[in-house]
C-alpha cells in the first residue's frame, strides 16, 4: 500500500539551524511520525545528534516521538538546551 | 511570570517589583551572569537563541509550578536572548514569600528547571576566535525530571 505523502514545516534552531543552513523548510514526506521524519532529515542534513538526545515539538507543544503527523503540522527538533 | 528580553535586564527594577505585597517578609533573587571562561576556555561573549513560543510557554509553566509547590507570594523570571558581553545578566529569578525558606526553594526550583526544560540555546564565542553551541546531551537524554546533580554553567 502506498504511504500518504504529507507536507510538514520543519523549523531549526541553534546548531541544527547552522547545520541545515536554513531556519525552516517545508518537506514532502512519507514519514508518519516525528521519529521517522527525523531519520530522513538526519540523513539529508547530516545532523550529529541521535534522536535519544533530542526532544520534539509539534505545533509549538512538546510531543511524543510516535505522535502521528498531519498535513501542515509544524515540527521542531529540540537539541539539548543550555539556558541560564 | 516569565519573559524573554532582547535588551538588558533591569535587575533592580525586577527586585523592587517583588516586594509590593505587604505580606512579603523575604525576597530571594538569583542572577546568572556571563563569565569569561567555561570548561577551561576563555570566553569573549555569548549568544542566546530561543524557540520563543515554546520557551515562554515552558518558562511560565515552571513559574506556575513554583507558585503551587512553595508557599510564595510572587515568582518572576526573565531570560535574555541575543548577544551578551561578559558581566551581563543572562537570567534573573526572584521569589517573594512571607518567610525565607519558601522564597529560597522557589528561586532554586525555577533556575534548576529552566536549565533543563526551557528551549534556549547558548553559543560561546572564544577569545581564540572559535565558537560553539553548548551541549549538555547528558541532561537532555536523561529527561527533565531525572537529570543528575551536576552544574554546567552559572
Amino acid at each position: 500500500m502506498k504511504k500518504t505523502v504529507l507536507e510538514i514545516e520543519v523549523r531549526y534552531f541553534a546548531g541544527m539551524r547552522e547545520r541545515a543552513g536554513r531556519d525552516s523548510e517545508v518537506v514532502e514526506t512519507a514519514a508518519g511520525t516525528p521519529a521517522e521524519l527525523y531519520a530522513e532529515l538526519r540523513a539529508r542534513h547530516g545532523f550529529a545528534l541521535e534522536q535519544a538526545h533530542l526532544r520534539v515539538a509539534v505545533n509549538d507543544a512538546f510531543a511524543k516521538w510516535e505522535t502521528p503527523l498531519s498535513p501542515g503540522d509544524s515540527v521542531v527538533y529540540i537539541p539539548p538546551v543550555a539556558g541560564g | 511570570m516569565f519573559r524573554l528580553r532582547p535588551e538588558r535586564l533591569d535587575c533592580s527594577a525586577l527586585a523592587q517589583g517583588l516586594g509590593g505585597d505587604p505580606r512579603v517578609g523575604g525576597c530571594v533573587t538569583f542572577a546568572g551572569v556571563v563569565r569569561n571562561h567555561n570548561n577551561g576556555r576563555a570566553v569573549e561573549r555569548l549568544e542566546y537563541e530561543a524557540y520563543e513560543v515554546l520557551a515562554v510557554a515552558e518558562g511560565r509553566r515552571i513559574v506556575e509550578e513554583a507558585l503551587e509547590k512553595f508557599d510564595v507570594l510572587c515568582v518572576e523570571c526573565e531570560h535574555r536572548v541575543g548577544l551578551l558581553e561578559i558581566g551581563e545578566t543572562a537570567v534573573w529569578v526572584g521569589a517573594a514569600a512571607a518567610h525565607r525558606r519558601a522564597a529560597f526553594e522557589a528561586c532554586q526550583y525555577v533556575i534548576d528547571e529552566l536549565k533543563v526544560r526551557v528551549p534556549i540555546w547558548k553559543k560561546e564565542y572564544y577569545t581564540d576566535g572559535g565558537a560553539e553551541w553548548v551541549l549538555c546531551a547528558h541532561c537532555s537524554a536523561a529527561g527533565p525530571h531525572s537529570h543528575p546533580e551536576h552544574v554546567h554553567s552559572a
